[in-house]
This record gives structure tokens, C-alpha cells and sequence, in this order.
């Protein structure tokens, strides 16, 4: 529980240090920070402890839910959704991938290396999935999502 | 008339120079075209006609009762600084609600372009952090992150001698051989680091998640160009970096008769 705990902190730490490379205002650094720890939140818990589905699966449903925290964060700020988006979406990029991909081509593993190579495409794949079909979404569901919740606070 | 061209123009030119500012900066590609749109729109011009690609902006106005303008500008990727594509964003929402004119939006476009990032040694160590972070998150112990830290740091300090000096390709090969090189020197240490994690952590400062989602977006909304010339930029980033990890890796292999990393 400690372990999942600390890698989804670190999750969120590491997403407000990519954002801070990419420029993002500092402002909005809780944010990206949300985004990026929700995602990796996903992912652990319904690949690694519930063990549900296989990776690419798992990467989808996390990227919808990252993709769906930009696009409502940015309304919210009236901002683009792309400050969000970047960082956020870089814990479920199989950078890993890479680096096993390219170790059993160089050691001579090439079964093991295919294997890699298209689970990281794969998993590439998802992401691109994910993106494409929350961006279909219309930007009216967001407004009336964030003016429902404001709404909200406001009465209480 | 004569004042009302010369101020057509002028229209022309600052939306011309928000474009530029949002593209350079990584914005997609349709903001772009919006945002050009809605300062045209706003100052009366209504025959204007932009076409976006991913690195250069084509401009142009003109009809039987609007001069003709044209304009064409280059505009080579760069690293991208979010905060300002925010900064134009809010600058057009604003001109919409007309509280500008045009002198004081082109003072604006000035103070944004021109507005500092962080500095090169806040980044460094973001740099070192993200790394850090993103090497716990894969399961690295406390160690593994540390080293990921060190060497996410070096990274960055690599990234920027040799940024703008050589390719893409030969800064991202050199990127995979720099992470790998310092991590085998790492792993060799008696400390019982576990060199995947490292490079797993220290690898994401270069992976290209710009050029990646952007690339994705621009396809999905129709600008089928930019959208290949963003996955291919992406996907040469990743070739790179794999050559960059399996050729150090394979050096070392040979050097030392392929111990086991």
C-alpha cells in the first residue's frame, strides 16, 4: 500500500517537473500534478493490483481519465488544453519500452525484443485511442460539468 | 482609405506575429488558425485566409474591396514554453472583449515573446527531479531514484551544450548513450541499483510527449500534414534513443564478454 502510495506521489512530482520544463505557469502546477498522479493511479491499480486486462487496456482507461481531467481543468481555467495535457500523458508513455526494446535487440533476444516492441506500440496505440475519442467529446459537456460544480459551491 | 490599408495591414501583421508565437511555443495547430482568425475578425478583416503548417504560417488577405496582402513566414521548431501559448490565449480572448487597441496588442505580443523562462538551472534540476520521480514510479527503490536524479541532471546539462549545434537524431543518440553510459557506471558500483529503472526514469526528459500528442491532436482534427511531420519527429526521437541505449549497451556487452546487466 506504502509503495503505491509513494509511486503515485511520484507520479504527481514527477508530471510538475516535466510541466516545469515544458513551461507550464507555475500557477497551475497542482494541476498538472493531479492529472499526472490520477493517471498513474489507474494504471497501478487496475494493472498491477487487480491484475484486470492487459497493459494496453489499462493505459486507455487511464489516458481517458487524464485526457477528461485536462479538458475539464482547462475550462475551468479557460485555458488551453494543452498545459495539461503534455505532461500529464507522460507517465503512460512507454518510455520503458525503449529501453527493454532496444536491450534484448543488442543482446540477441530478438523474441523477447518483438515482444516489447509491439507491446510498446501497443500501448502507443491506446494512448492515441484514448486522446482521439475524449477529444470527440464536445466542449459543451465540460462548461456544463464545470458550471454544475461551481453552481454547486456557490449555494453551499 | 488610405489610413483604413494602412491599418488593415497592421490587422494583418500582429495576427501574423500571435501565430507565430503560439506555433513556436507548441500549440496545435488549430488554435493557430483560430486565434489568426478572431484578431482578423475583431479589426473587420474579413477576407483573410490562413493556412497552417507545422513550421510556417501562410497568410493572406484580399478581395474587391479589401487590399491585397500576403505573407508567408518560416517558423522552425523549437522547445516549446507553454506558458506563453497561455499568455497569447488569454491576449485573444481580451482583444474579442475589445480592450485593446492595436499599438498596445503589439506591445503585449512583445512582452510575451520576450518574457524569460525558467532558468537553465531550474530546469536542470527539474530535470533530475522528474527523473527521479519517474524512476520510483516504475518501482525503482530510493537508490535507483537518486541515481536517476544525478543523471537525469547531467542529462539536462548535456541537452543544453549541445542544443541547436547538431541534429535531432545525433542530440537524441547521444541523449540514449549519455543515460546509459552514466547508468552502467552507476551499476557497477557496489549499491544494487537496478540499471531498467534508472534508465526507465532518466530516459523521460527526452521522450518526445510534445511532439507525440500534438502530433495525434493535429491528425484527429484534420491537419493530416503537420500531424505526420509531429508522429514522425516523435517516432525518429524514439528510433534515436533506442539506437542511442542499445549501441552503448552493446559496446559494453563486447568490452566485457557479455556480462549480464
Amino acid at each position: 500500500m506504502t509503495t503505491l502510495l509513494t509511486q503515485i506521489l511520484a507520479a504527481g512530482i514527477g508530471t510538475v517537473a516535466f510541466g516545469a520544463i515544458f513551461g507550464v505557469p507555475t500557477r497551475y502546477y497542482p494541476y498538472c500534478g493531479v492529472i499526472g498522479g490520477a493517471g498513474w493511479a489507474v494504471y497501478v491499480v487496475l494493472w498491477q493490483m487487480l491484475e484486470l486486462w492487459s497493459e494496453p487496456y489499462v493505459v486507455f482507461f487511464a489516458t481517458m481519465l487524464v485526457i477528461l481531467l485536462s479538458r475539464f481543468f482547462a475550462v475551468l481555467e479557460r485555458c488551453p488544453v494543452t498545459i495539461f495535457l503534455i505532461s500529464g500523458i507522460l507517465p503512460l508513455v512507454p518510455g520503458a519500452g525503449i529501453y527493454w526494446t532496444s536491450y534484448y535487440v543488442v543482446t540477441n533476444q530478438l523474441e523477447e525484443a518483438s515482444r516489447r516492441g509491439f507491446l510498446a506500440l501497443k500501448v502507443a496505440v491506446a494512448i492515441v485511442l484514448g486522446i482521439v475519442i475524449v477529444f470527440e467529446i464536445p466542449q459543451g459537456f465540460f462548461r456544463a460539468a464545470v458550471g454544475a460544480i461551481a453552481g454547486k459551491r456557490e449555494k453551499s | 482609405m488610405g489610413e483604413e490599408r494602412a491599418d488593415q495591414r497592421e490587422v494583418l501583421d500582429v495576427a501574423m506575429e500571435a501565430g507565430h508565437i503560439l506555433l513556436e511555443n507548441g500549440a496545435e495547430i488549430f488554435r493557430v488558425e483560430e486565434t489568426i482568425d478572431r484578431i482578423c475578425g475583431h479589426f473587420g478583416v474579413e477576407s483573410e485566409n490562413a493556412f497552417v503548417l507545422s513550421n510556417g504560417i501562410f497568410l493572406t488577405a484580399g478581395s474587391s474591396r479589401e487590399k491585397v496582402f500576403a505573407r508567408v513566414k518560416h517558423i522552425p521548431v523549437r522547445g516549446a514554453q507553454l506558458y506563453r501559448v497561455a499568455a497569447v490565449n488569454q491576449l485573444s480572448r481580451e482583444i474579442v472583449e475589445g480592450r485593446y487597441d492595436l499599438p498596445r496588442i503589439r506591445e503585449r505580443l512583445e512582452q510575451i515573446r520576450t518574457a524569460p523562462g525558467k532558468r537553465p538551472w531550474v530546469r536542470v534540476l527539474m530535470s533530475g527531479i522528474g527523473s527521479g520521480s519517474f524512476c520510483l514510479m516504475f518501482g525503482g527503490t530510493v537508490r535507483d531514484c537518486l541515481a536517476a536524479f544525478a543523471i537525469g541532471c547531467l542529462l539536462y546539462v548535456y541537452l543544453l551544450c549541445v542544443s541547436g549545434r547538431c541534429s535531432k537524431i545525433v542530440e537524441n543518440i547521444g541523449g540514449g548513450m549519455v543515460i546509459t553510459v552514466l547508468g552502467i557506471f552507476l551499476v557497477r558500483l557496489p549499491l544494487g541499483l537496478d540499471l531498467s529503472h534508472i534508465i526507465s526514469g532518466a530516459i523521460m526528459p527526452l521522450v518526445p510527449g510534445l511532439a507525440f500528442t500534438n502530433g495525434i491532436r493535429d491528425i484527429a482534427d484534420g491537419d493530416y500534414i503537420s500531424g505526420t511531420v509531429r508522429m514522425i519527429d516523435a517516432l525518429l526521437v524514439f528510433l534515436s534513443l533506442a539506437a542511442g541505449v542499445g549501441f552503448t549497451i552493446s559496446i559494453y556487452h563486447h568490452l566485457t564478454g557479455g556480462i549480464v546487466l
